[in-house]
This record gives structure tokens, sequence and C-alpha cells, in this order.
């Protein structure tokens, strides 16, 4: 039998960004809240102390901050045609484990989507017509528009604290700026960080182009500075142990920098660790969930924890993981196009250009996690899909993250791979390369999307999830694309030599190299329960008190970075619960 | 937390910065403090490797980064014991791996770490193997090749020539990757002897503080390398 505990009014599941957003906001409603994080505790002091976070083997290759596969991992196969076989050790995506979840050792690269790119099949419809969209392709239209969520990415753009300077502000375009963004009703919290070497060179090309340069939007404080929670924050020194590590010194923006030691403090929140989530309980009637059962480790047994309201911030693979387990809506079937759960997986399309300049210093040790300058020349909101042969686009960046030798060597092709050859190469060429980078949108496809797995299972007994995912000939275009605009202009900057790496058409998924941990959809938000799994509330339509947040209600991926929308929908749905669900819970649409 | 000599705690850290006062580097503050030197490889108490499978690792890690030329090799860079604390760790039993069956150790390599072995258990059994290979093919076990041959065998070994069971196709790729880990980890680890391989390219180690260096546009970083534990070289 579980050990039942006293009923809360709220349960909270998984205490990373979306997490922490719900429990400080839900907590101002003197709601009595207990989130339940799977993971160990953690905090800048004293986890992230200096020295011992500057380990690149520890955080970076062997990835101790990360989910440990042997807790929870997926199956994946890259078609219906394949035997799913776990992602047992990690490689392409790397969720994050432990209070703060993936927010803490995050790049920090903060992005609202395009307006279009929330309103993707119309506008595909409006300037080209549906016939251009492939077979497969479930092209969808999110349920919120941007002018809508406009106030809520406002508002996690402060909490978080983001640097960068704005390029629409109430429709008019601003100098410096992304004048390919959407309208912001005010400028970002902070200033941009100061600009490297590499950046600079690439920014130069960039106006001599004719482009439209303008600096990351970055999640990495560039001055002091105090957040709507009176939280603080310092300016970042570029340490560059930044991507899969944690702060040392309150600079990155993550749950801990920027809400956690004020949610703490609230007397009507509670927060236990290494207390997993198995599944959401329902009642008889499937209508609402009576609260969800959790593992204990340290009391080693099973517990049921009853909740009028449970929110499900678990990231996305493990929400929609829950999601199956605990009926909280139909598997998705791609066959008929039936069911919801599962459907709608996606990712992101990446390539890049590595330049090397035999005469530069680049000290590619001096960076941060969203270091560098962007163009939007490129993105989902200039291309001319029709003409192109392809939906979607791209940001590109170039700027130093983490110049840390055992994952950033980049070598002239030819450099042998080990022996006196690479020996010599090392010494030659580190510190005299820089790259730059395109980051894609990744449409959804019915085949590519989620379910149980037949076979395998995790240390609970529970089916392992299943993963149908490969890359798309619409994807790998945009991609080739952007191979095609990005060349002439690395070409332009006269390097000694340049490579580049974008996968082609017929490229296979490979779950060896990291890609991004920017896995989306499988639970998305619709207009009606037949099309998705939530509302525009992030509501189940399933059960109304249970609410799933992240990246999982994305109807495709964006061009960008997932977190910015992510925090943006996350305050947009407490802001639901707290103006139209406490005061008279039911089905919000 | 022990600050290093010339950091600054995060107080001092950001009254620093609200005063525009540029942080001082440590390398005046610094010390080098003298330590006794390690044991010598032929004398280093091994942790999980066996005598057959020391020789094979100190043979192949010194051809995979050779002494001969600028910079360390693998040998100076003590790889060797790096690589036995590894194996003798939760990194040689893949702790934080998911290894239940089935196993479908044929599946192709983009597939990822399919074998049921976990890296200790693929060095353990992949070693005698290559070596018979190596006697087979040229009658001496691969430490007892004269270099070139020993580069010989170990690019059949990438190239998948010297045949081994799926379960140990991944051999070359984890030597290669542990070497390369072994050679460039803080010397914590017990490889990265003297921050060497830092020193051999230029990068700068722990340091982990650089507020005045994003815009020194295409200066070479002047400082030397500080190690987790506070050594400089
Ligand atoms: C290396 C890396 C770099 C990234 N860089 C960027 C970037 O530059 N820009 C960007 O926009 N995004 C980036 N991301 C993605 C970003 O981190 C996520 O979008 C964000 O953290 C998602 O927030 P979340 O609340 O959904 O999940 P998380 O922040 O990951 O939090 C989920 C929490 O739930 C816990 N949990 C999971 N399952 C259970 C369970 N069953 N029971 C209890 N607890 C559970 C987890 O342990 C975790 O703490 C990056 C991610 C990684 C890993
Ligand atoms: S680079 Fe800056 S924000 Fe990132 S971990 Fe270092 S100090 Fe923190």
């Amino acid at each position: 039998m579980a050990r039942q505990d006293k009923k809360r009014d709220v349960v909270i599941v998984g205490l990373g960004w979306t997490g922490s957003i719900a429990g400080i906001e839900l907590a101002q409603e003197g709601l009595d809240i207990l989130a339940l994080e799977r993971g160990h505790d953690q905090n800048t002091v004293p986890n992230f102390e200096y020295p011992q976070q500057i380990d690149e083997l520890k955080y970076g290759v062997r990835l101790k901050m990360m989910q440990k596969p042997s807790h929870q991992t997926v199956t994946v196969r890259r078609s219906g045609d394949e035997t799913a076989l776990p992602y047992r050790s990690l490689g392409s995506f790397l969720p994050g484990n432990g209070v703060g979840g993936a927010g803490t050792h995050w790049n920090g690269l903060n992005w609202r989507p395009q307006p279009e790119e929330l309103r993707l099949r119309s506008h595909v419809r409006e300037n080209w017509g549906e016939q251009i969209i492939p077979e497969g392709m479930n092209l969808l239209d999110y349920p919120v528009t941007y002018d809508e969520m406009e106030p809520f990415y406002t508002r996690f753009e402060k909490v978080a604290g983001i640097s960068g300077k704005a390029g629409n502000l109430n429709g008019v375009i601003q100098e410096g700026g992304n004048p390919f963004e959407g309208w912001r009703s005010e400028d970002y919290p902070m200033p941009p960080l100061p600009t490297t070497w590499d950046s600079t060179k690439f920014q130069e090309a960039c106006t001599a182009a004719g482009l439209h340069p303008f600096h990351a939007p970055a999640g990495i404080a560039s001055t002091a500075y105090v957040n709507p929670y009176g939280m603080q924050m310092g300016p970042c020194n570029f340490c560059g142990f930044c991507e899969r590590f944690g702060c040392y010194q309150y600079s990155k923006s993550s749950p801990q920098t920027a809400i956690l030691d004020a949610l703490k403090r609230m007397p009507n929140f509670e927060y236990r660790t290494e207390s997993e989530v198995l599944r959401v309980e329902l009642a008889a009637d499937g209508k609402t969930a009576t609260g969800v059962t959790y593992w204990d480790e340290k009391a080693g047994e099973e517990v049921f924890q009853p909740a009028d309201i449970v929110i499900l911030s678990s990231y996305q693979l493990n929400n929609v993981h829950l999601m199956l387990l605990s009926g909280l809506g139909e598997a998705y079937d791609p066959l008929t196009g039936e069911g919801t759960l599962g459907k709608n997986y996606a990712y992101q399309m990446n390539g890049g250009v590595t330049l090397f300049f035999e005469d530069d210093n680049f000290n590619p040790f001096v960076g941060h996690g969203a270091n560098g300058v962007c163009i939007d020349d490129f993105s989902v909101n200039q291309n001319d899909f029709g003409a192109l042969g392809f939906i979607g686009g791209s940001y590109w960046r170039s700027g130093t993250f983490n110049g840390q030798p055992i994952r950033s060597m980049p070598l002239p092709k030819g450099t042998p791979g080990w022996g006196a050859g690479w020996k010599e190469g090392i010494g030659k060429w580190y510190g005299h390369a820089m790259s730059i980078g395109s980051h894609g949108s990744h449409m959804s496809y019915a085949n590519n999307h989620l379910d149980l797995d037949p076979t395998y299972t995790d240390r609970h007994g529970r089916p392992l999830m299943r993963m149908t995912f490969n890359w798309q000939d619409n994807d790998l275009r945009m991609n080739q694309y952007m191979k095609s605009q990005m060349e002439p202009l690395a070409a332009s900057m006269n390097p000694t030599s340049m490579q580049s790496g974008f996968k082609d058409v017929g490229a296979q998924y490979d779950v060896r190299p990291y890609q991004t941990t920017h896995n989306t959809g499988g639970h998305i938000m619709s207009e009606t329960p037949a099309e998705g799994a939530v509302n525009k509330f992030s509501q189940t339509w399933k059960a109304h008190n249970v609410f799933a947040m992240g990246a999982g209600n994305f109807v495709q991926n964006t061009q960008y970075n997932p977190t910015g929308m992510v925090g943006g929908l996350a305050y947009h749905t407490v802001h639901a619960i707290r103006t139209q669900y406490l005061s008279n819970p039911r089905p919000l649409v | 937390m022990t600050d290093l000599p010339g950091y600054p705690s995060r107080r001092s850290f950001l009254k620093a910065s609200a005063a525009g006062v540029a942080l001082s580097g440590l390398a005046a503050s610094a010390s080098a403090e003298e330590k006794t030197p390690p044991v010598p490889l032929d004398q280093y108490e091994r942790q999980y490797l066996n005598a057959e499978e020391w020789a094979f690792i100190m043979a192949a890690t010194a051809r995979l980064i050779p002494s001969e030329g600028d910079g360390p090799g693998a040998i100076e860079a003590r790889v060797p014991v790096f690589i036995d604390l590894q194996l003798a760790g939760d990194y040689g039993t893949a702790d934080d791996w998911y290894m239940e069956g089935p196993h479908d150790p044929t599946a192709e390599p983009a597939r990822g770490w399919q074998t049921p072995l976990n890296p200790a258990e693929v060095y353990r059994q992949a070693i005698p193997t290559f070596n018979s290979w190596c006697e087979t093919t040229y009658s001496k076990s691969f430490a007892d090749l004269d270099t070139a041959q020993q580069d010989e065998a170990l690019t059949a070994l990438q190239k998948g020539q010297a045949v081994l069971a799926p379960e140990l196709r991944d051999f070359f790729t984890i030597l290669l990757a542990n070497t390369k880990e072994g050679y460039f980890a803080d010397p914590q680890y017990g490889g990265n002897h003297g921050m060497q391989s830092w020193v051999y390219i230029g990068f700068p180690g722990a340091r982990a503080a650089f507020r005045e260096w994003p815009e020194r546009h295409n200066i070479k970083y002047p400082l030397g390398p500080v190690s987790i534990s506070g050594e400089r070289a």
C-alpha cells in the first residue's frame, strides 16, 4: 500500500524553469503548494562554487548534471519499421535533473518566436497556398497569437534577466536590434554584453553584405540587476564554463538566480527532492486528477499525494511519458491521425561553418553560453517558401561559448584524428578557429512521434517512452539552403581555410553527437480536443485540473531555442489559473 | 569554498564590478607550490587494469598522442593513469547508463551504445582479442611491435579491419576518446600531468574569470593555466 500524505492545493511535478514559475506565481495566491523533484537539491552555493564547478570532464563530458539514463531514458527508432533501441548513454539531447532542471545548465539564448511562426499554417496558406505543404507534414497554427503572448514574454524576460537590444519597439524599428523580430512593449531588461573578436568579425562581414546583425538575446547578466521577485544578478565574467555548468557567480539566468530563493522564503511553498512522480491519478470518472503517485527515494516507498491542481513541469519528454502512463489523453496513431499524446514531436535542424584564421587569436575560452552576434535575414518571416522549396528558416550566430579542449577542438579537414599529426594540429590551431552556426526550424510530421515502448522498462517497471524520429526532406532542404548562403559570407571573411557541417537530404538521425536539448511537441496545444492534448492555457483536455507546461506544447518547433516561448507560455498559463481557474475550476476552453 | 588567491568572492566581485574596478589577474599573487613528483608509471599501483592491459594502454596511448614533436605525449601527461582510474570508477561501470537488455550490439553505430558490456568490460575483452590479432598478423603482441607497426595496427583497429566482435566494436572509439580526455581533463583525474597539455595549446584551465577580455580583440591571452586544486603552470 502506498503511503498517503496530506492533501495540497497544488502539486508541481519537476522544479525546473516552468515548475519554479508555477510555484512562485501560485504561491502568491496563498495556495498550499508542494513541488516534487526527482533529482537532487542544488544551489549556487554550495553546488556551483568556484573552482569545483570548472570541471570539463565531470560536467561537460560525464554529464553529471543531467538525467541519468539508468533512472530514466527513452528508446529511439528512425521509422516504424525499425526496432526501437534504448538511448543508453546521453548524446543527442541532455535532459536536466535536479532542482533548477535544464534551466541550471542551459546556454541562455532567449528568444521569442516570430509572430508568423505562431500562425505558420495560415502564413503559408495566405502567401503560397496549402499545396506547398509536403505530404506527412502536420503544419499547424498555435492557438495563441503573438499579440496575446507579448506581455508574458516580457514578463519572463524581466524575471529571467535577459540582456539584449530591442529591434522593434511597439512597431518602430530600432537601430542595432533585430529588425525582423515581433514587436516588443519594452526593451530588454539589460543592455547587450560585450562583443568578442569572432562576433565582431562576423558582424562586420554581415554589415558589408547588407545583412542586419544584432546581439544574441542572452539570459546572461550584462550589469547588476534586480528582477521583479527581488532576486539579484551580477555581470557575467565570460568564464566560459556555462553550457552544461551551473554558474558560480549569479550571472546566468536560471531558476536558482531568478526565482528559487524568493520562492523558498514563502511559507506556503514546500519542495521535496529525490521524489520521482510515477503517474497522475485520475478520479473514477476520468475527468479530473486526484493527485500524483511518486517514488520517495529516501523512504524507499511509493507515496500518493492528493492535490486539487496538478502542474506537469517535468520537461517535454518526461511530461509526455507521464501523460501516456496516466491516460491523460489517447496515444497518437500516425496511420489514422487519431489520438493526440505523442503527436508532433519535433526537434531542431542545425548546421554551421568553421573558419580557421592562422593569424587571429580568438581566446575561445573567453565566452558565455549565449555569446555572439546573430542575423535573422534568413529567418522564417524572411523566406519565400514557395520559391525556395521548403517551409522554415534559421537564425545564425557567431560567438565563443565554450573553448574547453576535450569538446571544442576544431581542426582543419585533413588533420589526422590521432598521432603526431593530431598533436601538431592542436598546437597550431587551438584558439585560431571560429564558427558560424545556423539554428533552424523543425516542422512536425506524422512519422515523428512518441508512444510507449513495447519491450524496455525503467527501474520502476514502467514502459520507457519510445521516440520515432528521423530527419525529413523539408528541413534538410532548408539546411542546405543555409549552407549555400553561409559559405559565401564565410568566404568573404578571408579565412585561411573553412569547412561546413550541414546535414543533407538522406541524413539519418544519429543519437550520438550532441545536437540540442530542444525536444518539442507530444502534448501540443490546440483549438479542439481532437487535435491536441492541451488547450491554449496548457490545460489538459482530458482533466481540467491538470496543466502541462513546457515545449511539449509546441505544435511544431520554431527556428529558435525554445525557452523564451516556454517561459512565456508558463506565465500565460499561471495567469489563466490565477484569474480564471481558481475562482471557478473548470475547462477554460 | 576557499577562493584561489586573487579570485574575488561573489560579494567582493559584485562590489568590484560596481565600482568599475578591473579585476586583477591572479598570476601576481601566485606562488607555485612545489609538489612531490608522482610515482613513475612503471611503479604505479593499478586500480583496474591488469599487467597485460597496462602494457597495451601504455603502448597504445603513446601512439595516439606520441611524445615526439612539440607538446607533451600521452605518457608525459600520464594518460594511462587517467584511463585506469576512469575504468575503476563509475564511468567504467557505466553507472549512469541504461544497461538493461535485450541488447543488439550489431545495430548500426548511429544508434548509440548497444553492447551489453560496460566500458571497463570492453577494455577487458578487447585488449586480449586485439593482442591476438597482432600476434596473428605480426607474431608479436601490440606492446612489442615497433612504432610503425603499432600505428598500422591501430589504423586497422580504427577501420574495423582488426575484427572484433560487435560487442567490442566501439573499443577504438572509446580508447581514443578516453586518451584525449586524460590529456585535457583537470589533473585531479590523474592525467594532464602538470597541465602540460593546457600550456601547450594555450588553454588557461580553471581560471574562468575573463571580465576584461571579451573586447581585447585578437590579443592572445597571456596567463598560464591553473588547476582546480590551485596548481599553476
Ligand atoms: C545543455 C543545454 C543547453 C540549452 N540551451 C538552451 C538555450 O540556450 N536556449 C533555450 O531556449 N533553451 C536551452 N536549453 C533548453 C532549456 O534548458 C529548456 O527549454 C528549459 O529548461 C525547459 O524548462 P522545463 O521547466 O520544461 O524543464 P527543466 O528546466 O528541465 O525542468 C524539468 C525538471 O523536472 C524534473 N523531473 C523530470 N521528471 C520528473 C518526475 N517524473 N518527477 C519529478 N521531477 C521530474 C527534472 O529533474 C527537472 O528538474 C538547453 C538545454 C540544455 C540541456
Ligand atoms: S559564462 Fe558568465 S553566466 Fe556563464 S557560467 Fe560563466 S559567469 Fe556564469
